[in-house]
């Protein structure tokens, strides 16, 4: 007998009588203003949040905060500032980017995080190897709590997706907080329109 | 980690005997856990997620069999080769096999509490294969040659000043530096070029998905997935009870998670890992390592739904006070020691009497695990299978006939006012444990029986 059909030969031995789910769990508390919840929590927990009417206006931020560095863009909107044919390299390439501006789908008012898939990455490592991320992120998509974010995703198919909330962070030296743990020292939302 | 015949009691002795110490990691958890309380408060349906994923996990449990069939296929759909390991030597002679046919001998690791169960790190560098732990918390006890002394906080234990020797002595960092964010960006570095050098990443599972096949890594840091996206080779580990049935359900599960654990609203990465990306090879390994004995016995089984927040042991009066490493098992505090004496009775016969049985535990478990009352019932179990220690054996049954006869209760009562009063120094010695931390009472004239009668007369 291999391992699998013995571990599951026992697992069915001994597992319990069948239990159902329960219902679905749904949002029971929706926030009053969840733009506001978003970027309250945002804020605490390390990220900045600046609203933007357009994509000049993202341009100019990136312009002022982030002059003379290594940029690259999913967006073809910025591609006016980032660096161009970045998209198929090793990702190892990736090392010395210091910012990288991709979009997200969607927000999550509760927690911050921002659902994106690898469509809107081009490759996995860029949103947590680069030095400093922004993520563009149209102010309508922003939905309550993580009950309704599951409910946005469906059964969508995707090789890779992350939820990303904040900076990279750790708190294992003596629980003092620090960002830029290995991931992004820094975490800009662009909400835009 | 197993610390020869040294026990519970034993280790906390060691660790008590720096007080300072003691009372900063005492004061430390309970911050942790004051911030869990912030943060359980600020969701008005705090109990009913619980009691959701409760019911979650009690469904897990009892459709396992065929969740992770149904887990394999998608995984397998989605090209992901899936192993299964009946014990922690197959589980690590898996990962050794990938490796050596990918003909690596380093590889870089994100927290993995299932790796250090089968102790892989161990077993690997014995096949003269390096691993570097990248979460900054295992790397540091890492270099310290010592296992983490907490699930979520490996750390937890060390000051800064300790860290900042380590790092001085591995990463050479300036003598006597020890400010955490100067430390961190140290490691950064450090760690940061091993990312970009390594071929084969390790990680763990939060949780995996039987409907869609794909696994959830949490981390804050980042490592997990600076490792998998950069690596040829990603290797994830998991106990057969991580599996949750439907991708919707991980909206309860990462609702609570980091709430309990940290405070946090949600971890900074919450990745779910699907298909391996072009060119990249995925494996999952499906660990049951004694979890198919723990799910036949009906006392203990619900200890599977553990989600590893460590809330538990954060609010854990005696972990806070003894520390992880204390409980010489992988998983320490509350949970672990429902945990441990499942994968051997005798080596850790000693965990479940590490309680004060207060409750605290079971009352912040994000999934209801009842962990007092398994803690209750394996003492039960253990005194029955005879691996208590006899010295406690022998005091229980004078416990026993004492407390059942009036007549020996009441003369033991009256000896024992006299022997206090008239030879203190028969008590008041190093031989008496509880003198050890704390005078002795004073001594009543009377029992509470003597002076009842008295004043009953009286009315």
């Amino acid at each position: 007998m291999t391992s699998r059909e013995q571990i599951l030969a026992k697992v069915l031995q001994h597992q319990p009588d069948a239990q159902p789910l329960p219902a679905d769990s749904s949002t029971v508390f929706p926030a009053s203003n969840p733009l506001e919840s978003f970027a309250t929590v945002l804020r605490n927990i390390g990220g900045s949040c600046i609203e933007v009417d357009d994509y000049q206006a993202v341009q100019r931020y990136i312009n002022d905060n982030f002059p003379g560095q290594r940029i690259v863009s999913t967006l073809t909107e910025l591609s006016a500032i980032s660096e161009q044919g970045w998209e198929n390299q090793d990702p190892h390439s990736y090392a010395d980017i210091d910012l990288a501006v991709i979009s997200a789908h969607f927000g999550v008012a509760e927690n911050a995080a921002l659902w994106i898939t690898e469509q809107l990455m081009h490759q996995r490592a860029v949103p947590f190897i680069c030095q400093q991320l922004a993520v563009v992120l149209n102010r309508s998509e922003i939905v309550q709590t993580m009950h309704d974010a599951y409910e946005k995703i469906g059964n969508t198919d995707y090789g890779f997706g992350s939820f990303i909330a904040g900076p990279s962070k750790t708190a294992d030296i003596e629980q003092s907080l620090v960002l830029g743990a290995h991931g992004p020292k820094g975490m800009t939302v662009f909400l835009l329109g | 980690m197993s610390l020869g015949t040294k026990d519970h009691a034993a280790l906390s002795d060691i660790f008590n005997k720096d007080e300072a110490r003691v009372d900063w990691h005492d004061e430390t958890l309970w911050f942790v856990r004051a911030k869990r309380d912030k943060a359980a408060n600020s969701i008005p349906e705090w109990e009913s997620l619980r009691e959701a994923a409760s019911q979650i996990k009690n469904n897990v449990l009892s459709n396992l069999h065929d969740y992770l069939i149904e887990f394999e296929n998608q995984a397998k759909i989605n090209g992901v080769t899936v192993h299964w390991a009946a014990d922690a030597a197959e589980h690590n002679q898996i990962v050794h096999a990938i490796l050596k046919r990918h003909n690596v001998d380093r590889l870089i690791k994100s927290k993995s509490m299932l790796t250090e169960e089968c102790h892989l790190n161990e077993y690997l560098s014995k096949q003269n294969i390096d691993v570097i732990d990248t979460d900054l918390g295992e790397r540091i006890v890492q270099l310290a040659k010592e296992p983490p002394s907490h699930i979520v906080l490996p750390c937890i234990h060390k000051k800064k000043e300790e860290i900042g020797e380590l790092f001085h002595e591995h990463l050479g960092t300036p003598e006597g530096m020890a400010d955490p964010v100067f430390l961190t960006a140290a490691a950064r570095e450090h760690l940061r070029e091993t990312f970009l050098t390594r071929k084969a990443a390790i990680t763990g599972v939060n949780f995996a998905v039987a409907e869609t096949g794909e696994f959830v890594v949490c981390t804050n840091e980042g490592n997990a997935d600076m490792g998998a996206h950069l690596a040829d080779v990603h290797i994830a580990c998991m106990g057969i009870e991580k599996i949750i049935p439907k991708r919707k359900n991980l909206g309860v599960f990462l609702r609570l998670l980091t709430r309990s654990a940290t405070g946090q609203p949600i971890t900074t990465y919450s990745s779910h890992f699907k298909k391996p990306r072009p060119g990249q090879e995925m494996h999952i390994v499906l660990v049951d390592n004694g979890r198919t004995t723990q799910l036949s016995r009906p006392d203990f089984r619900n200890s599977l739904k553990c989600i590893r927040c460590a809330a538990c042991m954060n609010t854990c009066p005696v972990y806070r006070r003894s520390g992880g490493h204390s409980y010489h098992t992988a998983v320490a505090g509350p949970i672990g020691s429902i945990l441990a004496p499942n994968l051997d009775m005798k080596e850790y016969a000693d965990l479940p009497f590490a309680s004060t049985l207060c409750g605290s535990c079971t009352n912040v478990c994000p999934v209801k695990i009842n962990i007092h009352e398994q803690l209750y019932k394996w003492r039960q179990v253990i005194v029955k299978e005879g691996y208590a220690d006899p010295k406690k054996k022998v005091a229980m049954k004078v416990m026993e006939l004492t407390l059942s006869s009036p007549t020996i209760y009441k003369n033991a009562g009256k000896a024992g006012r006299w022997v206090m009063k008239y030879a203190p120094f028969t008590v008041n010695n190093k031989l008496n444990l509880w003198y050890q931390q704390r005078e002795m009472p004073e001594v009543p004239k009377e029992s509470f029986g003597e002076w009842f009668k008295k004043n009953k007369k009286n009315d």
